[in-house]
């Protein structure tokens, strides 16, 4: 590349960077990223910080930082990878409640729901057996409420009543189109830990169903080094998908 | 040696209403969509239905055939909502059993392996439990005496699964990246009817391919049947990808007007209808698409 100054990063590279640090000392455990930003962020953080990450073609093939096969892992074989634990999935949220209780299933009474979505997946294993980041694109009043309608990841609250069932559950992060957020507080409440540049205090709030914790200093997203502009710019997404998610 | 080679018509005789019915492949992927054509063709119905759904939950439902689905997602995978089974769904139109990827797998292996449950770390602490009454857990009886999900087996009457290659034995082959659950639903079912793209002799299974492609051993399969591009529109790799032009049309048209278009006739009917579609309307809406 001739351009030598360092060049602004998008929201969507903030969003990329924030997905990516969900896999920091993660070893050599699969990466399931669901969605296209923490796609993005799990091959970076295999580019970068994290390169013992196993990746999927998102079929059934392990494959490596350069494309090549390394391994094979059918649906079955992820199934039970999952119980192992050897895993951290960064999953989708139609709905998200500060517990981190995270509902894909369906709005309205599950009895006969007013809008079907996909159906409780995988997210009740994962939750009760290997770490679960959420990533959600559009932060709004709809996603975050709260109570969801239907509990298909294990939130805090719940995990809290069934201790040895839930000796694994472990939810990392949460990341938005806004900022990031985590369950480090006393009574494992969401909290913003750090907030996108640009983002305020107010605007989270507005965008939220219920109170986040807030606390005395939020510190900003790290933005991305240039070597990882670099690489998400050139490498990993030249066609610039990633801002189809998230737009500037 | 047994010749259980039968027409997707003969195969779909051998069903009865209110049977449960396991069906194999994965969302979109590699379903026995001929067979589902043949059984849409019938007056069966009242079916209780065990899949990880695609377009062949999707369509049953619109089509009013199931009672009750077990099911832990409906997709067509690259459109996310399944529009037929939302549709179906919302109106309240079938009982479902909704559970866990993983819960479901441990009600396979539990089935096949003729135990009534298998202790599983998934659903608790979520709703699955509010909305599955009848499930119950069950403690270890060992020191850690931690309490998981007794998982029910998920014993069917009949499976219906399609492969790349079978022989007129029964035995069935995989030439994909991925099994999905097929052998599991055949051991786990007591009849299974496998559809393959072709049939072809015994030895000639493994001309090309390992041993270790042949994924459905022909004690566990009462009746194989030549569906060339039989899992059509889902994908059948290496075969055939996903025919995804005929997918979105699929999905976004009303149901009648697709079934009135596409089922009414034999599977070769179905298949010139496919065929006039992609040149006449399939084209058409290709050259817009295309359009900037």
């Amino acid at each position: 590349m001739t351009d030598t100054t360092t060049p602004t990063p998008t929201r969507a590279e903030y969003c990329v960077i924030a997905c990516s640090e969900a896999w920091r000392d993660a070893g050599e455990i699969l990466a399931s990223p669901m969605g296209l930003i923490p796609s993005l962020g799990a091959r970076l953080a295999r580019h970068t910080f994290a390169p013992d990450l196993l990746l999927t073609d998102g079929e059934a093939t392990l494959v490596d930082a350069d494309g090549n096969p390394e391994g094979w892992l059918p649906y079955r074989r992820h199934l039970t990878l999952v119980t192992g634990g050897k895993r951290h999935v960064m999953m989708g949220a139609s709905q998200i409640d500060r517990h981190g209780n995270q509902n894909i299933s369906c709005i309205g009474d599950w009895a006969k729901p007013s809008r079907q979505l996909l159906g409780v997946r995988g997210a009740p294993v994962n939750t009760l057996n290997n770490p679960t980041s959420y990533w959600i694109p559009r932060h709004s009043r709809r996603v975050f409420v709260e109570r969801v309608d239907m509990v298909c990841g294990v939130g805090h609250d719940r995990a809290a009543r069934h201790p040895e069932t839930a000796r694994f559950h472990h939810l990392p992060r949460v990341v938005s189109d806004l900022g990031v957020f985590d369950f480090a507080t006393p009574d494992h409440s969401m909290r913003i830990a750090s907030l996108h540049p640009g983002v305020t205090v107010p605007q989270v709030r507005e965008a939220t169903g219920f109170e986040l914790v807030i606390p005395a200093e939020i510190p900003e997203t790290r933005a991305p080094t240039s070597e990882e502009l670099r690489l998400i710019r050139e490498v990993i997404d030249p066609a610039n998908t990633r801002e189809r998610e998230v737009r500037s | 040696m047994t010749d259980k080679t039968m027409s997707a018509d003969e195969a779909v005789a051998r069903l009865e209403s209110g049977m449960t019915l396991g069906i194999g492949g994965w969302g979109s992927r590699r379903k026995p969509m001929a067979l589902i054509r043949a059984l849409l063709r019938t007056g069966i119905t009242d079916l209780t239905v065990v899949s990880y759904g695609g377009p062949d939950v999707g369509m049953l439902a619109a089509a009013g055939r199931i009672r009750k689905l077990v099911a832990a997602f409906t997709t067509l995978d690259s459109i996310p909502l399944e529009p037929h089974y939302r549709t179906a769904r919302e109106r309240g139109a079938f009982e479902l059993m909704e559970i866990d990827e993983a819960m479901f797998l441990w009600g396979l292996h539990a089935a096949a392996n003729r135990l009534p449950f298998l202790p599983v770390r998934a659903g608790i602490g979520s709703d699955v439990m509010r909305v599955n009454p009848g499930l119950r857990t069950v403690t270890s009886p060992y020191d850690d005496g931690e309490t998981f999900v007794a998982m029910p087996a998920l014993r069917m009457d009949a499976a219906l699964v399609h492969v790349n290659r079978a022989d007129r034995r029964g035995n069935g082959q995989y030439l994909g990246p991925d099994p999905y659950f097929d052998d599991l639903f055949c051991a786990a079912a007591e009849t299974a009817y496998i559809s393959c793209e072709r049939i072809v002799d015994t030895a000639e299974l493994t001309k090309e391919a390992a041993p270790q492609t042949l994924l459905i051993p022909r004690h566990t399969v009462t009746g194989v049947v030549e569906a060339p591009n039989g899992a059509h529109f889902t994908s059948c790799a290496p075969d055939y990808a996903r025919d995804e032009a005929f997918q979105r049309h699929y999905a976004t048209t009303p149901w009648p007007e697709f079934a009135e278009r596409f089922l009414t006739g034999d599977e070769h009917a179905y298949r010139s209808a496919v065929r006039a579609w992609h040149e006449g309307d399939g084209a058409e809406r290709r050259e817009k698409e295309e359009r900037p």
